[in-house]
């Protein structure tokens, strides 16, 4: 009954705006004629327009996470979902633009006036704060609190699980351990701030990308008075439209309006419901069924659709109707190592490349709705600066047999030879992916071991761990990767570089070691054209698949339940998961 | 009996000793033994872009360097007088019994436990007055009328009872009565009783139906045989002769003689629950203790561990004491001392 109301009242809410110019909808390049909304329920409506758009304000947006959040704290969380969902209750200096579509991945401010200015050749980069924006009790920002949120960031005692790429980049005293542990010490050399709105960087070496740090949640502002190190958490203090009701952290938490919150300030959010509810550690599989069922908004971390309701979902017109299913700018892949004989060979490599079959691979994952799409380049297609080629194709996916072998016998191996290939043992798609290798490469006469480990210590301890890896002959090694944001350097940075790579262990690069990709990458960070720059970031992507170094797998792809009772709903490009500041209720 | 108490009370003592010195040597033992350094532990602790200093200092902060004596000393410490803790700004004091920081949260852990406890004995008490009351009359009847149809459909529910887990159970009643017929509330809306009463028992209803259902079909079959052993003893003939009404020899002669092993088993499976009902809080998506167990051994969470497994163990021990005095009423026979 209550649902057929909730249904009856949006249709009229959909009819009463009627064909209203939806808000967000200037990004624009990517749309056609067929305009930048979308009423009718049908798959991927959502993906690259508004769906359902709406003004109307009030209600409550119910929430789930599956796990724990990985905490509230601007300084340390280290989750898409987590930055996407931030901006309910804090301001970064930058942010991605609230529009659906490619305008997405692009920058736009937030706390600050406008992007970065930089001099010096990038080494610095200055920043001017709105001026009336207030924390929930009424005081002003100033820079000097930004300036304290990124110093305390620093700190990787207290916060152990954030970013650290500010002090990767800025000009911090030798030994600076944040402002806790150095009380005192100057730290002018790194972030200056002349007057209360203006900030200034100052980095070690230049940083084209510095755009991107400025939209880390690390600069969403916090009062030094109200700083209580890692138990901030417990009470965020916000810049945004909202503030905590309630925080039970493991549990659940609410926000609520915050009442000094100024619309005029801000031009990107539009704060429609007065609440948020989200609960946390709810059963994966429950979270469909609420969605299904209405009961549920929202999950949280945007990770799609379950197996368990994968095949109800599917197979229901009307339910994948309900469904959007964007990119989640990740690849899945598998590492060749040129550590390990024959794999020194580029030769032997490139029959990896050539033998395996990508079917297979994709199949592992769950197939093109959950799984994603088969990869021929490392890049996958929603980071900007893709370019889609092919340099070891396959007339369906399923491998090259022939190429192969030329390759095996170019590399003195005509007849094959054996090697292991390592995954997580708890993750059963990477087994799969393992075995479906071993089925593939068998062909042409490479015979795979399977060798799983330990998920918590696989890059540590074992698969990216180089005397380990030297020692078992890990020649192939299964692995994922997911970007801090979309662009080229936070994409490739910690995969291809290969000063990444320690001998101790723990990088998640495991294969590539090309000193030419190392200094194309130095070349990429420090130019200031941001389009020279991605045509810089392809060029390495093929550089790598040359060096036969990655086999790419599967662009990863999420089916996404599209909350029926919501309003504005659409796929934020930068987040790779709604959008949870446009978000209405019907 | 006083005596008898006191000494069971210090036996717990030394036996939870014994568990929180065990969970600690597998968690931290076993890793080293198989070659596993402070700094290989340390990294399950910090974030995706952690530089070995960040490893080095997190490592340094837990303990890991460390002997392992020396850290379960400070643990024993912790819970017995209390421990400083630095979370960055400054120092908090964390009183006894203090059973340290999580690894991952950095919360305590002591108030989590006694947050979540509440949740476990709600689900644990309502389920186990449903069991016992169906258990034992569906098993009572089923001796009475032994071989006629009651019995043998009984029978046949509480096999399938026995036989189905609870995963299964209750994904099926949850899909069935919460999303489709919407009679009981979906999982993870667990509301405490002193907040709304009425929203408490909806929320458990689900969880205690499956729960009870897998228990009091094999407390059904249990109170089935026990009385249909008892009721064939001689006294039972004495008392029908004595000219005692049938009630009363089937309640008071039968039943309570054939209570005694059905109580030591009740005893275990309601100290177990205590400890955490961990299938059915993780299909209800209920934040009691059994949740909190599986979420922290998935994330290596070792204060969190320890706090959980000593606190199912408490539990354990004290239904089994409570058992053993139990035992003296419902068996005249029985002496303690």
């Amino acid at each position: 009954m209550i649902r057929k109301q909730r249904v009856l009242v949006a249709a009229t809410a959909v009819l009463a705006l009627g064909l209203t110019a939806a808000c967000g909808g200037g990004g624009g390049d990517s749309d056609s004629d067929s305009g930048s909304t979308a009423t009718k329920p049908e798959f991927n409506a959502g993906l690259e327009k508004v769906y359902n758009p709406s003004d109307k304000k009030g209600g409550t947006i119910r929430m789930a996470n599956e796990g724990d959040w990985d905490t509230l704290d601007p300084g340390e969380t280290y989750y898409g979902y987590s930055w996407n969902f931030l901006r309910l209750y804090g301001r970064s200096l930058l942010t991605y633009k609230v529009e659906p579509g490619p305008a997405g991945n692009e920058l736009t401010p937030d706390l600050a006036e406008g992007l970065g200015t930089s001099s010096d050749g990038g080494k610095t980069w200055t920043y001017k704060i709105r001026s009336g924006v207030k924390y929930e009790d009424g005081t002003v920002v100033k820079s000097a609190d930004v300036k304290y949120a990124v110093l305390r960031s620093v700190d990787k005692a207290t916060f152990p699980n954030g970013p650290a790429y500010f002090e990767q980049f800025l000009n911090l005293p030798e030994g600076y351990k944040g402002p806790y542990k150095s009380k005192g010490v100057n730290t002018d050399s790194a972030i200056t701030t002349p007057d209360d709105t203006t900030i200034v960087f100052h980095l070690k070496q230049p940083f084209a990308g510095f755009d991107y740090l400025a939209a880390l949640s690390q600069t969403v502002p916090v009062p030094q008075a109200k700083d209580t190190g890692a138990n901030y958490k417990q009470h965020v203090v916000s810049t945004g439209p909202y503030m905590f009701d309630q925080n039970n952290l493991g549990k659940n938490f609410s926000l609520k309006r915050n009442p000094n919150w100024d619309q005029a300030t801000d031009p990107i959010r539009k704060a429609l419901p007065d609440s948020y509810e989200v609960a946390l550690n709810v059963n994966a599989d429950d979270i469909d069924n609420r969605l299904l069922s209405g009961d549920l908004d929202v999950h949280v971390t945007g990770t799609g659709v379950q197996p368990a309701a994968l095949g109800r979902v599917v197979g229901d017109p009307n339910l994948k109707a309900q469904t959007d299913n964007p990119y989640q700018s990740r690849l899945w892949y598998t590492s060749i190592v040129g550590t390990v004989a024959p794999f020194d060979n580029i030769e032997c490599r490139k029959a990896v490349e050539y033998a395996a079959d990508k079917t297979g691979y994709q199949t592992a994952y769950g197939g093109p709705l959950s799984g994603g799409d088969v990869a021929s380049t490392i890049m996958p297609p929603n980071i900007p600066g893709y370019q889609k080629y092919d340099l070891y194709p396959s007339p369906d996916g399923k491998g090259d047999v022939a190429k192969a072998k030329e390759a095996l016998a170019a590399c003195g191996q005509p007849n094959g030879f054996a090697t292991n290939i390592s995954y997580r043992a708890e993750r059963p798609k990477e087994k799969a992916t393992a075995e479906s290798l071993q089925q593939s490469l068998a062909r042409v006469g490479i015979k795979l071991t399977l060798k799983p480990y330990p998920q918590g210590d696989y890059f540590s301890q074992y698969a990216g761990n180089p005397p380990y890896v030297k020692a078992n002959k890990l020649g192939l090694v299964v692995n994922g990767w997911g970007s801090d944001w979309n662009d080229g350097f936070g994409f490739l940075s910690q995969i291809v570089d290969s000063r990444v790579i320690r001998e101790t262990g723990g990088s998640s690069n495991a294969s590539v070691r090309d000193p030419e990709v190392d200094k194309m990458l130095d070349a990429a960070i420090t130019n200031q054209d941001a389009k020279a720059r991605e045509s810089q970031w392809a060029a390495i992507d093929k550089k790598v698949m040359e060096d036969a170094y990655i086999l790419p797998g599967i662009y990863a792809k999420a089916l996404l339940i599209r909350p029926k009772t919501l309003t504005n709903v659409f796929v934020s490009a930068s987040y790779n998961m709604y959008d949870y500041t446009a978000l209405g209720v019907a | 009996m006083i005596t008898y108490v006191i000494r069971r009370l210090l036996a717990a003592v030394v036996l939870l000793f014994v568990i929180s010195a065990a969970t600690f040597a597998i968690f931290y033992l076993i890793p080293r033994l198989a070659g596993s350094s402070p700094e290989t532990l340390a990294t399950r602790y910090v974030g995706r872009a952690a530089t070995p200093e960040t490893v080095n200092l997190i490592a340094h902060r837990l303990g890991f360097y460390d002997p392992v004596w020396l850290q379960y000393g400070r643990w024993i410490k912790g819970v017995l007088v209390g421990a400083e803790y630095d979370y960055g700004a400054g120092v908090e004091h964390c009183p006894a019994p203090c059973f340290g920081y999580s690894f991952i949260t950095r919360q305590p852990v002591w108030p989590d436990l006694l947050e979540r406890l509440p949740v476990t004995l709600s689900l644990a008490l309502g389920a186990a007055v449903l069991w016992l009351f169906f258990g034992l009359t569906t098993g009572v009847i089923s001796a009475l009328r032994r071989g006629s149809m009651l019995d043998r459909a009984a029978m046949g529910v509480s096999l399938a009872g026995v036989s189905l887990p609870i995963f299964f159970t209750g994904m099926i009643a949850l899909t069935i009565f919460s999303y489709r017929l919407q009679w009981t509330a979906p999982g993870g809306t667990y509301t405490p009783f002193t907040e709304n009463p009425a929203a408490w028992f909806y929320a458990l209803l689900l969880p205690w139906l499956v729960l009870a259902l897998q228990f009091s079909a094999q407390y059904a079959r249990l109170t089935r045989a026990g009385m249909l052993e008892t009721m064939g003893e001689d006294y039972i003939r004495t008392a029908r002769a004595k000219g005692l009404r049938e009630r009363d020899v089937t309640v008071k002669h039968g039943l309570r003689a054939a209570l005694t092993p059905i109580l030591t088993i009740f005893g275990l499976d309601f100290g177990l629950l205590l400890g955490g009902a961990v299938i059915t809080e993780s299909v209800f998506s209920l934040p009691g203790l059994g949740k909190y167990a599986v979420d922290a051994i998935t994330t290596n969470d070792l204060p969190k561990v320890l706090g959980v497994t000593l606190m199912a163990a408490f539990f354990v021990v004290v239904a089994n004491l409570v058992v053993d005095l139990l035992y003296a009423v419902v068996d005249p026979r029985v002496r303690l001392g």
